[in-house]
C-alpha cells in the first residue's frame, strides 16, 4: 500500500481545506449536480459559456477531501478553456485516474494543466476512492451536455 | 476502565483467545476488524461445517427417497429447529429461510401487506430505519395506497417513543421497527414498542440484523408478530436469513415466491399450496447456508449469549470513553443505551477520508450514510464513520481505531 501522503498530498489537503471557486453562479449558462450515491455527496459545477468559452465555472457541495480538492483544481484550470478543452481534459484525468491509456497526446499548454491535476491521480491505487475524483468532472460533463439541473451518478 | 479489562478478558470470552477461531485473522495479522455490523466474520466451525457438508451430506432436500437426500433433508430441518431455539419460538413452523433481513422484510410487505391492509392503513416505522425497512412499505404504499408514518428520533438519537406513541392511530395496522439501530447503535426498547402497538391492535415486526448478534432474543416473551435477521451478521454465511412469524398469521397469508417446494398439488387450473414455512420457500433453497447458520448459532450459544451480551457492553461502554477524548470527535446516539455500534461524526473531517487513514493503519470501519440516509438527513450530516464490534474484538482494537483517528484528526486539521 503506497503512503497515504501520495494519495493525500499537501496541494490537496489545501484544496481540501480552502477550495477555490465555491461559490454559485448567479446566472449560470449551465449547471448540473453530480451525486455519489456510495457515500451521499454531492456537489453541483455552475458554468458561464460566451460561446464555446468558459468565462467562469464555480461548485458547491459537500464532499470529502479528494472530491472537494478535485472539484476546486478543476474550476482552476477550466477557466478561459473551450467547451472542446475542458472534455480533452476530462478524458486525459479520467485515463489516468483510472490507471487507463489516454485517448490522445495533449496540447502543450493543456498538458501543463494536467501537470496541475496530477496529485489527484494518486486515487488510482484506491479503486473506491475514484469515484471522489471523478465526481465533479462527471457533473461539469452533464452540465455541458445542457442536462440543466439534471443529477448525474458517478455510477 | 480497570474493572471493564477485567471483566471483558474474563475467561467466558476471551476475544484474543477467540480471534484464533477466526481463520481471517491469522490470513490478515494486522487487521482490526470493526465492521461487524456490515457483516461479521467467520469462525473455522462455521466455515469447515460447510465444506463438510458439501463433502459428504449433499443433495436436495424434501425431494429424493434415497439416503443422502433424507440425510439432507434432516440437517436442513434441524438447522431451522436450531433457529427456533435462538429465537425461543413456539415452533419450527414458524421459521421461515430466507435470504438476508431485506427479503423477510420484503416477503412481509408483499404477502401479509395487500392480504391484510387496505388503502388508508397505517405502517408506522421510525426515524432509525435502515432503507431494508423503508422501500419496502414504500413499493406497498405505491402499489395499495396505505400511508407510511414515521415516528421520529429525541435529542439524544434514539426513539422518541411519546412520539411513537403519538403516531399510534386506529388505522395503524403494523409497526415495523428496528431493535438496534444500525447507523446509530441505539437501542429500542421494543417491549415497550409492542406493548403500545398491540394495545392499538397493530402487528409489530423487528428488524433485528444488529440485535441478534448481541442480544439474547426470546420472541415468546417479546410478543412480537415478526422477527427478521441475517445469517452473515450473526457469524453465519451469506445468502441466508431468517423471518420468524407467529404460526397464525403465517398460516394466513398468501405464497410470496411461487414455484417447486412451495406446493401440495399443481395442476394448470388450481395448485393448493404447503403450509408454512415451506409456503415461503418456493424453490432449491439455501441448504447449505441454513446448515452453516445453524452451526454458527451454535458457536454463539457456546460462548453464551449473555457472556456476549457483557462483552459487548463492556466493550461498547471503553470505546465510548475512549473516542469521548479525541476533541472535535461527537458520538452518535448519546445518552441513549447503545449496543456495539460506535457511529461518530469528526469535525471538518469527512467519514470517507477519516476511513481512509484508518485502513492505512489497517482499521477496518464504514464510512458513509449505512443505508439510513433519511436518519442522516435528519441528523444533518451526510454521512459518519462507523465502528462497530464483534466477540474476537478487545481493548487494544479500541486503542488502535483512537489513535488512528487522532492521526486521522491532525493529517486533516485546518
Amino acid at each position: 500500500m503506497m503512503d497515504l501522503r501520495e494519495l493525500y498530498q499537501e496541494i490537496i489537503l489545501d484544496h481540501g481545506r480552502h477550495p477555490r471557486n465555491f461559490r454559485k453562479i448567479e446566472h449560470p449558462t449551465h449547471f448540473a449536480q453530480g451525486h455519489n450515491p456510495l457515500c451521499g455527496d454531492r456537489v453541483t459545477v455552475y458554468l458561464a459559456l460566451d460561446d464555446e468559452r468558459i468565462t467562469d465555472v464555480s461548485f458547491q457541495g459537500r464532499g470529502c477531501a479528494i472530491s472537494t480538492a478535485a472539484a476546486s483544481l478543476m474550476t482552476e484550470v477550466l477557466k478561459g478553456k473551450t467547451v472542446a478543452d475542458a472534455r480533452a481534459l476530462f478524458a486525459q484525468f479520467h485515463a489516468r485516474v483510472t490507471g487507463g491509456q489516454p485517448a490522445e497526446e495533449l496540447s502543450v499548454p493543456l498538458a501543463e494543466d494536467m501537470d496541475r491535476l496530477e496529485p489527484l491521480t494518486g486515487v488510482k491505487a484506491y479503486p473506491a476512492r475514484v469515484k471522489c475524483a471523478t465526481l465533479s468532472w462527471h457533473a461539469l460533463e452533464a452540465a455541458l451536455k445542457g442536462r440543466d439541473g439534471s443529477t448525474v451518478k458517478t455510477e | 476502565m480497570t474493572t471493564a479489562i477485567l471483566r471483558s478478558i474474563s475467561p467466558e470470552l476471551d476475544p484474543r483467545r477467540l480471534r484464533r477461531e477466526f481463520p481471517i485473522f491469522a490470513n490478515n495479522p494486522d487487521l482490526v476488524f470493526l465492521d461487524s455490523a456490515a457483516s461479521a466474520q467467520k469462525p473455522r466451525a462455521v466455515i469447515d461445517g460447510l465444506a463438510e457438508y458439501y463433502r459428504t451430506d449433499y443433495a436436495n432436500v424434501h425431494r429424493g427417497v434415497y439416503r443422502l437426500s433424507a440425510r439432507s433433508t434432516e440437517l436442513y430441518e434441524e438447522a431451522r429447529d436450531r433457529v427456533r431455539r435462538f429465537l425461543n419460538a413456539a415452533d419450527s413452523r414458524e421459521i421461515v429461510f430466507v435470504r438476508n433481513t431485506t427479503e423477510a422484510i420484503n416477503l412481509v410487505a408483499q404477502s401479509w401487506g395487500p392480504a391484510f391492509l387496505r388503502e388508508g392503513d397505517e405502517v408506522l416505522i421510525s426515524e432509525l430505519e435502515h432503507h431494508s425497512n423503508i422501500v419496502p412499505w414504500q413499493l406497498l404504499r405505491d402499489r395499495i395506497g396505505i400511508r407510511l408514518v414515521v415516528a421520529p428520533i429525541d435529542v439524544t438519537g434514539g426513539l422518541d417513543l411519546a412520539g411513537f406513541e403519538a403516531r399510534l392511530s386506529p388505522r395503524t395496522r403494523l409497526v415495523a421497527t428496528t431493535h438496534i439501530a444500525n447507523a446509530t447503535g441505539s437501542l429500542v426498547p421494543v417491549e415497550r414498542v409492542v406493548e403500545l402497538a398491540h394495545r392499538r391492535g397493530a402487528r409489530v415486526l423487528i428488524d433485528g440484523s444488529q440485535a441478534a448478534p448481541r442480544l439474547p432474543i426470546d420472541v415468546q416473551a417479546l410478543g412480537c408478530d415478526f422477527y427478521a435477521f441475517t445469517g452473515h451478521k450473526v457469524y453465519g454465511p451469506t445468502g441466508i436469513g431468517v423471518l420468524y412469524g407467529r404460526f397464525d398469521l403465517l398460516s394466513a397469508m398468501p405464497p410470496y415466491q411461487g414455484g417447486g417446494e412451495m406446493i401440495l398439488h399443481v395442476s394448470f387450473e388450481k395448485t393448493e399450496y404447503q403450509e408454512p414455512p415451506h409456503r415461503f420457500e418456493a424453490g432449491t433453497p439455501n441448504i447449505a447456508g441454513a446448515i452453516g447458520l445453524g452451526i454458527a448459532l451454535d458457536f454463539i450459544e457456546e460462548l453464551g449469549r449473555e457472556n456476549i451480551l457483557d462483552h459487548e457492553e463492556v466493550l461498547t461502554g471503553c470505546g465510548v470513553d475512549r473516542l469521548s477524548q479525541i476533541p472535535g470527535l461527537r458520538l452518535l446516539g448519546a445518552g441513549q443505551r447503545r449496543l456495539g455500534i460506535l457511529s461518530f461524526d469528526l469535525d471538518g473531517v469527512h467519514p470517507h477520508d477519516v476511513a481512509q487513514v484508518l485502513d492505512q493503519q489497517h482499521v477496518a470501519v464504514r464510512a458513509g450514510h449505512h443505508c439510513a440516509q433519511p436518519l442522516m438527513e435528519r441528523l444533518g450530516l451526510s454521512g459518519t464513520t462507523r465502528a462497530s464490534l464483534g466477540v474476537y474484538n478487545d481493548e487494544t482494537d479500541i486503542e488502535r481505531l483512537a489513535t488512528a483517528i487522532e492521526a486521522a484528526r491532525e493529517l486533516f486539521a485546518r
